[in-house]
């Protein structure tokens, strides 16, 4: 739909062309995982974008009532389904718990389904992973200035990144961001027991119980009118302490 | 007046502290499900000696600080209501976290029969 003219970046060039063969061998090993609810409307074209660099897919489909699942399936993902909503955290987990029942997988992107990802960042992530002596590699908003989410939401999440550090040990700029990639170690170590948003500081947390090599790598987030409607209000970031604490 | 409700000040902060460490340290197991029986029991006693000596709630009030006895059983309804909601949501996240892994189980389950038994390899990726 309209969700990737709204969400052109400053580069702008489309991911999945004239890909070099190293990265082909690469994206080959790779598996995305995408957690989808109730996003019919973008998630086939997502998932079509996002296959022309990475053919591995597999969507979590969490107990969408439209017909996400369907469009997903159309555009070439695997697609597992939920028989109840558990939340993104419970779905992410699943997903990875799939992409590893592939003995060929070695690297494993979290995605997300409405388009506010880009293809050419997870790419470079899992290049990284290819690359360097790395278990997982972290997208971060912050550390440079492309991505511009609005005042208040920046204040939030800024404050979150300093819980964040605080708690877990480990440094980061971006405490919630959800384009991650993960080696087999990491995929198959870290284990998400939250089932709603608090999953992301959780993986954090498990980056520094298992002593994880961490990097992150700058990315774009493209905050669209769509993404934004879908987004995570402030007011979450209570819920996500309340269920750090209490759990 | 003041000075005798430190003593039922000190009683309802105690209890309300223990209820929170309760909170963030759920125990599991023989002893926490014991712990929970016990204090079950110990309140029902009390209820029942409650209602044969109904004099006694007003004297245990006086000697704690507290006006009246009603005043007391108020205050004990405060504490076992809070102690049952404590206990029920850990009960409940429990359940939750069990639910999961059962729905897990089953998506993934489902996954692979609906794909004829074909591992996610076969479909395109390399050996």
């Amino acid at each position: 739909m309209d969700y990737e003219a709204n969400g052109t970046t400053e580069d702008g060039s489309p991911a999945g062309v004239a890909m070099s063969e190293p990265d082909r061998m690469i994206a080959a090993r790779t598996w995305l995982v995408i957690p989808l609810f109730n996003e019919g409307t973008v998630v086939g074209d997502v998932i079509r974008h996002a296959r022309e660099t990475f053919p591995n897919v597999v969507c979590v489909d969490d107990g969408s009532t439209d017909d996400s699942a369907e469009a997903a399936r159309r555009a070439g993902a695997h697609v597992v389904h939920h028989p109840i909503n558990l939340g993104q955290g419970a779905s992410l987990q699943t997903g990875l718990r799939y992409a590893l029942t592939d003995p060929g997988a070695e690297y494993f992107v979290t995605f997300d389904s409405d388009g506010q990802h880009r293809v050419e960042d997870a790419l470079d992530m899992v290049r990284r992973l290819a690359a360097e002596p790395l278990d997982i590699v972290v997208g971060s908003r912050f550390l440079d200035d492309r991505t511009k989410p609005g005042a208040i939401k920046r204040l939030v999440l800024k404050a979150a990144v300093v819980f964040q550090n605080v708690t877990s040990g480990v440094r980061l700029t971006d405490a919630h961001n959800g384009l991650r990639a993960l080696s087999r170690h990491a995929a198959s170590s870290i284990r998400v027991t939250q089932n709603r948003m608090a999953h992301a500081s959780e993986i954090v947390n498990e980056i520094g119980r298992l002593k994880l090599r961490y990097a992150e790598q700058p990315v774009h987030i493209i905050y669209t009118d769509y993404s934004r409607s879908k987004g995570q209000s402030v007011w979450n970031s209570v819920n996500i302490i309340s269920d750090l604490i209490f759990k | 007046m003041d000075a005798n409700q430190i003593l039922i000040k000190t009683v309802l902060i105690t209890v309300f502290a223990v209820l929170g460490l309760v909170i963030l340290l759920p125990r599991r197991g023989a002893r926490g499900m014991a712990i929970r029986r016990l204090t079950l029991v110990l309140v029902m006693v009390s209820a029942v000696i409650a209602v044969i000596f109904p004099n006694l709630t007003n004297s245990v009030a006086a000697v704690l600080g507290v006006g009246r006895g009603t005043d007391l059983l108020l205050y004990g309804l405060i504490v076992v209501f809070l102690g049952f909601a404590v206990t029920s949501s850990a009960h409940n996240r429990r359940l939750d976290r069990q639910i999961t892994d059962l729905a897990r189980q089953i998506a993934l389950t489902e996954a692979t029969t609906a794909h004829d038994g074909r591992t996610p390899t076969e479909d395109g990726s390399p050996a």
